[in-house]
């Protein structure tokens, strides 16, 4: 048995200095495999297997790669993750993709999207545009053209029809990728002291960057040991994180973040691939079935605008639900989706009574000080006011 | 060194100037009386691709957050409504359009030139920019009022062409906005009206289109960034209307003269360039100096096409107006396609408009236009020997604009280029001789 203890040492290492080689130690066994980089926010992986293809999670170079030509491609106000992709495939560090997909979730991703096309001839660049209109019943049509678009252009790279057979068995294996993910999280909201937030980063974000049947094969492994677990819960502050959605936090600023006096109870790290509160029907017409799980059965986001509900009481829910004690926006430097739902985030959490702190961070951030003396401060004004 | 000429100022005044001022006086008077006096419904939207005929066809008010917002600025007015914004938890690096807004929203929305009437209907029309999502999102959660999201999906195919379930699915949601203009007025639309608008809009369009084509004669009969601005308000609030369309008459007729007699906005035309990006708004007259001193005049702009690319042929076609609002929307307006199709607009303009260069204008608050524009720098540069200047402001917020530091680099490209025409021009006379 692999303890929990060693899957996290095992693929820590790689996270922090460079996560996608752990695709290429894949491929080099797998000369003849086509992969797909996924730009953040959501990807409808299945598609991608579907076709025969791995679907890996491209979410920004952490801490440790400098960037040296894309800070004169994409201006100094223009997130970490915009320019640390683009130095990626500017250093050849993305030749083992052989297709990339950006969504519309803002504007640099979008233009990022047309500097890949225009840099990188041999690769095949994607763009799918999510519907933002959650209401019309038209919607879904619309929705579902444009994942016969992209089927189409992934069956052409991979040279293989997706057949609905197919769809569905990919469906079903992502359900169950979606579903340990979600047990993941079920233990950390009624255990936090069982799970810390770097062990439930890690065991997440490895996820994005193996098969799905490897990683299913890891959870579970892991989520039985981690029930078993007994630790006693410290004297620290219950928070829900929001704000991380798209750039990811350095594991360092997580671990300072929980030494500094919190339980995160919740959070929103690479929440692409934990889309769905549900499982995706795997009955009938799948790709309907994946469109209608966009529209219907996905959790919110600062990248979709749904007119029937503020997002800001999703938030407060999600506090509710954890019976957390405050809320912890972590948002990137200059990312804009994030920064605006601060507002009405601030302004509904005010009105409700809920204490709550914002802290901005970037990928590529060493210094993690003052993070922490705000959070300590912040902790010791819950705890001892 | 070459000298650096003196300033050069245009004093060029005409009758569309006055026009201008005049009919955009009716309007924000007509916003005022809907704030003030209730009179009439204001229907907030969106100035990229917006489908202002739909409006029209309501006999609405269409208000636009961005023109008042960029009024604000052009008054100098936006500082304290920005500070207000960041108060409230916006943050320094959000765009400055909607602190703006928003700072003025939360108030008594009096401002220097109207006081802005709260929205009926608030009308997203989500044409390429993400932000626009978030700014109606927060006037909605603000005024507890009615959103629709007018999803437009972006030009995303390597045709450059939307396909026609983009087209069906707009086309779709326009009727549901037809429906919601319904309720709104207790009037079913009149579709006759709405096909006379559209019409008229067809007109405007060709007329606008003819109007920039004239900036390829030497000398341009006008500048296509600082002088298209004056345009482009009539352009989006009385786009159908036929004050709109005697506006573009006028317009066009007085430009077509300036042609004839071979006049152009500087008394000597030096250089021509392209410009891409919005302009700095709070100081339009610093920004034009630095190149009218330099004698250069822009003969084309990206930033005139934001609310409609017409010079490129299409126009609105009034037998099937709910189809042509739509392919507006979708595929004739700089914003909704994808940033290397603006850079082949760019590149035509610059070759069929006989430019010198490129001036790129990045404004920190819009990074739909911004973010990669020196990747855009690199291909003109590199690919295509286009001489390029990158410069940095803000369209909005005034404590980005430093003048002596864009004066310097201005002023350093212009002098490298007039170094390089004098080189080229003796050149050609040693070949000659």
């Amino acid at each position: 048995m692999t303890t929990v203890e060693n899957i996290v040492s095992r693929y820590r290492e790689p996270l922090e200095n460079s996560p996608l080689d752990l695709v290429q130690d894949w491929k080099r066994t797998r000369p003849d495999a086509k992969i797909v980089g996924c730009y953040p926010v959501y990807t409808p992986v299945e598609l991608i297997h579907a076709a025969g293809m791995l679907p890996v999670g491209v979410i920004g170079a952490g801490n440790r790669l400098e960037i040296a030509h894309a800070d004169s491609r994409f201006q100094s106000f223009v997130c970490s993750i915009v320019k640390s992709t683009l130095e990626l495939g500017l250093t050849d560090r993305l030749k083992f993709l052989d297709g990339m997909v950006f969504h519309s979730i803002c504007d640099p991703a979008r233009n990022l999207g047309s500097v890949f096309t225009r840099n990188f001839p041999d690769l095949m660049v994607e763009y799918i545009h999510f519907p933002q209109n959650m209401t019309s019943p038209h919607t879904v049509e619309y929705m579902l053209a444009e994942y016969k678009r992209i089927a189409v252009s992934y069956e052409k790279l991979a040279r293989r029809k997706i057949t609905d057979e197919a769809l569905s068995n990919s469906i079903a294996l992502y359900n169950t990728q979606r579903r340990l993910m979600r047990e993941l999280y079920a233990i950390r909201h009624a255990t936090p002291q069982n799970l810390s937030t770097v062990e439930c980063y890690v065991l997440t974000r490895i996820g994005t960057l193996l098969p799905a049947e490897e990683h299913i094969a890891i959870l579970e492994e892991a989520i039985p040991q981690l029930r078993q677990r007994n630790e006693k819960p410290k004297d620290r502050i219950r928070v829900v994180l929001e704000g991380s959605f798209c750039e990811q936090p350095p594991l360092e600023l997580l671990e300072g973040l929980e030494a500094a006096g919190c339980y995160i109870l919740d959070d929103d790290f690479v929440i692409g691939w934990r889309w769905f509160a549900e499982d995706i029907p795997t009955d009938g017409d799948p790709m309907r079935n994946l469109a209608n799980a966009y529209l219907n059965r996905s959790v919110y986001s600062g990248v979709k605008h749904d007119t029937r509900e503020p997002k800001s009481k999703h938030l407060i829910d999600k506090f509710k639900d954890a019976r957390a004690d405050a809320v912890l926006i972590l948002a990137a430097k200059f990312c804009e989706p994030a920064l605006f739902d601060y507002a009405l985030y601030k302004r509904a959490l005010e009105k409700e009574g809920i204490p709550h702190l914002c802290l901005e961070f970037e990928e590529k951030m060493w210094i993690f000080d003052k993070a922490r003396t705000e959070v300590e401060t912040f902790v010791e004004s819950m705890l001892f006011d | 060194m070459a000298e650096t000429p003196a300033a050069e100022k245009t004093q060029y005044q005409g009758q569309m100037h006055l026009l201008q001022k005049e009919m955009m006086g009716r309007y924000f008077e007509r916003v005022t009386r809907a704030a003030e006096k209730g009179e009439g419904k204001a229907v907030y939207m969106l100035i990229s691709g917006n489908p202002v005929e739909l409006v029209q066809a309501f006999d609405l008010i269409p208000v636009y957050p961005e023109i008042d917002a960029l009024q604000l600025a052009a008054k100098k007015s936006a500082l304290p409504f920005i500070l207000k914004a960041e108060e409230l938890g916006y943050s320094m690096d959000n765009c400055a359009y909607v602190k703006a807004d928003v700072g003025m929203f939360l108030g008594d929305r009096k401002t220097p030139f109207a006081t802005i009437p709260l929205p009926s209907l608030i009308l997203c029309n989500y044409v390429g920019c993400n932000v626009y999502l978030q700014w109606f999102e927060h006037l909605a959660e603000y005024c507890d009022g009615q959103l629709y999201n007018l999803d437009i999906p972006f030009l995303r195919d390597p045709s450059g062409v939307p396909s026609a379930e983009d087209v069906t699915y707009v086309v779709r949601q326009l009727e549901e906005v037809i429906e919601a203009c319904e309720r709104l007025t207790g009037k079913k639309l009149d579709y006759a009206k709405l096909k006379q608008i559209v019409s008229r809009s067809s007109e405007t369009g060709q007329m606008w289109a003819r109007i920039k084509a004239l900036t390829k004669n030497l000398p341009s009969p006008f500048d296509a960034y600082f002088d298209s601005v004056t345009m482009m308000a009539p352009l989006y609030c009385l786009r159908g209307t036929e004050e709109g369309v005697r506006f573009f008459e006028t317009a066009l007729k007085e430009m077509e003269e300036k042609v004839r007699l071979g006049q152009g906005p500087l008394p000597q035309e030096r250089f021509r360039f392209v410009i891409e990006g919005p302009p700095p708004w709070g100081h339009l007259r610093a920004f034009r100096d630095m190149f009218s001193k330099w004698g250069a005049v822009a003969v084309a702009s990206t930033y005139s096409t934001v609310g409609g690319l017409w010079e490129f042929g299409f126009h609105h076609d009034a037998n099937h107006p709910l189809e042509s609002i739509a392919q507006h929307m979708l595929q004739w307006n700089v914003t909704n396609r994808n940033f290397l199709q603006r850079y082949q607009q760019l590149r035509r303009y610059v070759e069929e408009w006989h430019a010198d260069a490129l001036v790129i204008h990045s404004v920190k608050s819009c990074r739909l236009f911004s973010a990669g524009q020196g990747d855009m720098r690199e291909y003109f540069t590199k690919e295509l020997n286009v001489p390029t200047l990158l410069i940095e402001s803000d369209l909005e917020d005034p404590r980005y604009f430093s003048e002596a530091q864009l004066k310097n680099r201005v002023d350093a490209f212009f002098e490298s280029l007039e170094h390089k025409k004098m080189v080229r021009a003796g050149a050609d006379a040693g070949g000659a001789a």
